[in-house]
């Protein structure tokens, strides 16, 4: 039995005048893990930042349609965008620690909503890095630098900045993209164990990545969403060709 | 294909005079030093340093035009600063790069930058002294003159608005080198946009802003056009107390020295003793300014 946490109806996107998503209505389940693929360009990226407003931030960005996460419509008038990123967290392509110690990278989230109680903050830093699979890396030096960390491990951190802050959703922006195979695996690893508590929704690149990780998989081309199944039906018997053409390696 | 004899002679003639025209700057920015350095050192001591001007300014120190700077310069930093970080701060987190009102800032910033300082002096006079001084001492002192006259508050807010363009400028530059990065990762963990600068880019670029107050402190520091109907004073026997109180200082001093003076010749080693006590004091602050900006472009690199 599955619960839907996010769908869209509908909905456009537009650069100024340029249509970058052409009419997207999907269903995206809770506790799953969703991979959006496609070749560069075909709006996967652009509609991943839809789900937590993140592109209110870029000027001329207009967007019709509605986008309901728990059947709230987060475009709404009166939606406050700062509690909805609160509840939608993100982890970007490249990982961007704050230049910080480890611990204060964690516990940003946080203080800023308030917490002062120092031994509720050092509980919430634990759980999040223990969350993230990185705890027994960094356990020791924990007030050293968030710089000084591998790639992957920085990654890893952000990913638990992020579920410090308790958000129910997690968006991913080709989050391994920039790693070596041994940092991507346990980023992969550490993406089904988080399902259990976690929705995510992730945008990759790597198509066996979609089909290793993923319950769902939804095809994006050209600003369309082509093709939205179960990971398993998309990589063995998709229903377009585009889909098959471009799984297979035949374009993309 | 071979090369011409005269071509070559022209050649090394051009060479010649356009490094002859480089080396020439070095020569001059030496033969300043050296004369200066030279002319002063004698006249350095602990004494000269600490102790006042002494019959009619023919002997003794430069402790009050020291202090008058000093004083100067710290007001005039604590009222550009943070006016300065402000605008900034709206400049680049919060204006849209395209606005009227964004351009229009921005091209007052820059018209402020190129005012001649003797302008801002005049401005100082109509405005502080004759405008919110003579306001004040009607309001609050009963038509008394406090006020309404030069002191060291009017001089230092006068230079900060003459330094203004340089805070904002530095402080400008400093908040660009945050990355977006951080400001989308702080926003995406659901802060708002004042506590993403509050504590992700400000903390990021505060070396940047003090590089900024540093170059902005040199520049007051040496400035003299700005407070000469502002505020400062041919020779005050005490030290500046209040606000309100006149105050001397070190660009002023040589001016005096080497023009009012009762006998110029015999206070010219005091002259280059006080240019030299100036001329190190501008270069230890540039050098700091020069090291922070240094130490921020090897983090960045890191």
């Amino acid at each position: 039995m599955t619960v839907e946490k996010i769908h869209t109806e509908n909905m456009f996107l537009r650069y100024g005048t340029k249509l970058a998503l052409k009419d997207i209505s999907i269903q995206i389940p809770e506790k799953k893990v969703t991979a959006f693929i496609g070749p560069s360009g075909c709006g996967k990226s652009t509609f991943l930042r839809s789900l937590n407003r993140m592109n209110d931030l870029i000027d001329g960005v207009t967007i019709e349609g509605n986008i309901f996460i728990d059947d709230i419509n987060i475009y709404d008038k009166n939606i406050d965008v700062v509690t909805l990123r609160k509840k939608v967290g993100m982890v970007f392509q490249k990982s961007n620690p704050f230049a910080k110690s480890i611990y204060e990278n964690v516990a940003y989230g946080p203080r800023i909503n308030g917490l002062k109680d120092k031994k509720q903050l050092d509980e919430i830093v634990e759980t999040a890095l223990k969350n993230a699979a990185i705890w027994d890396e960094v356990k020791d030096r924990l007030g050293d630098s968030a710089m000084g960390l591998s790639g992957g491990q920085q990654q890893r951190l952000c990913i638990a900045r992020t579920l410090a802050v308790n958000p129910e959703i997690v968006l991913m922006d080709e989050p391994a993209s920039a790693l070596d195979p041994l940092s991507t695996s346990k980023i992969e690893e550490l993406i089904v164990q988080l399902k259990e508590n976690y929705t995510i929704v992730i945008v990759t690149h790597n198509m066996q990545q979609a089909a290793r990780i993923s319950d769902m998989t939804a095809f994006f081309y050209l600003g369309e969403l082509i093709e939205y199944d179960k990971t398993k039906k998309i990589f063995t018997n998709p229903d377009k060709k585009q889909t098959e053409d471009y799984i297979t390696g035949r374009f993309g | 294909m071979i090369k011409s004899f005269k071509n070559n002679i022209k050649g090394i003639l051009i060479e010649g005079l356009t490094l002859s025209s480089a080396l020439l700057i070095i020569a001059i920015i030496v033969v300043m030093i050296a004369v200066i350095v030279i002319g002063g050192k004698n006249q350095i001591s602990w004494e000269f340093l600490t102790s006042f001007p002494e019959d009619g300014m023919t002997k003794g120190g430069i402790f009050p035009a020291i202090y008058g700077t000093a004083l100067l310069v710290i007001i005039m930093s604590v009222a550009a600063v943070p006016f300065g970080t402000i605008t900034a701060i709206y400049l680049t987190e919060y204006a849209n790069e395209n606005a009227i009102i964004a351009k229009v800032i921005r091209f007052a910033v820059r018209t402020l930058a190129v005012i001649p300082s003797i302008i801002y002096g005049l401005f100082g006079l109509g405005f502080f002294i004759k405008f919110v001084g003579v306001q004040m001492d009607n309001t609050f002192m009963g038509g008394q003159l406090k006020w309404g006259q030069p002191n060291i508050l009017w001089a230092s807010l006068t230079m900060a608005l003459l330094t203004l363009p340089v805070v904002i400028v530095s402080v400008e530059e400093a908040l660009k080198t945050v990355p977006k990065d951080l400001r989308a990762a702080s926003l995406a963990l659901g802060a708002t946009k004042w506590q993403t600068i509050w504590k992700v880019v400000i903390p990021g670029s505060i070396s940047g802003i003090m590089t900024g107050t540093i170059l902005a402190v040199s520049r007051g520091a040496g400035e003299v056009a700005p407070i000469l109907f502002t505020g400062v004073a041919y020779y005050v026997a005490t030290l500046p107390s209040s606000l309100s109180d006149q105050f001397m200082v070190l660009g002023y001093h040589i001016y005096v020295m080497s023009t009012q003076s009762a006998n110029v010749d015999q206070t010219l080693p005091i002259q280059f003793g006080t240019t030299l006590v100036l001329l190190a004091l501008t270069f230890i602050l540039n050098i700091s300014a020069i090291i922070l900006r240094y130490r921020i472009r090897k983090k960045k690199t890191n």
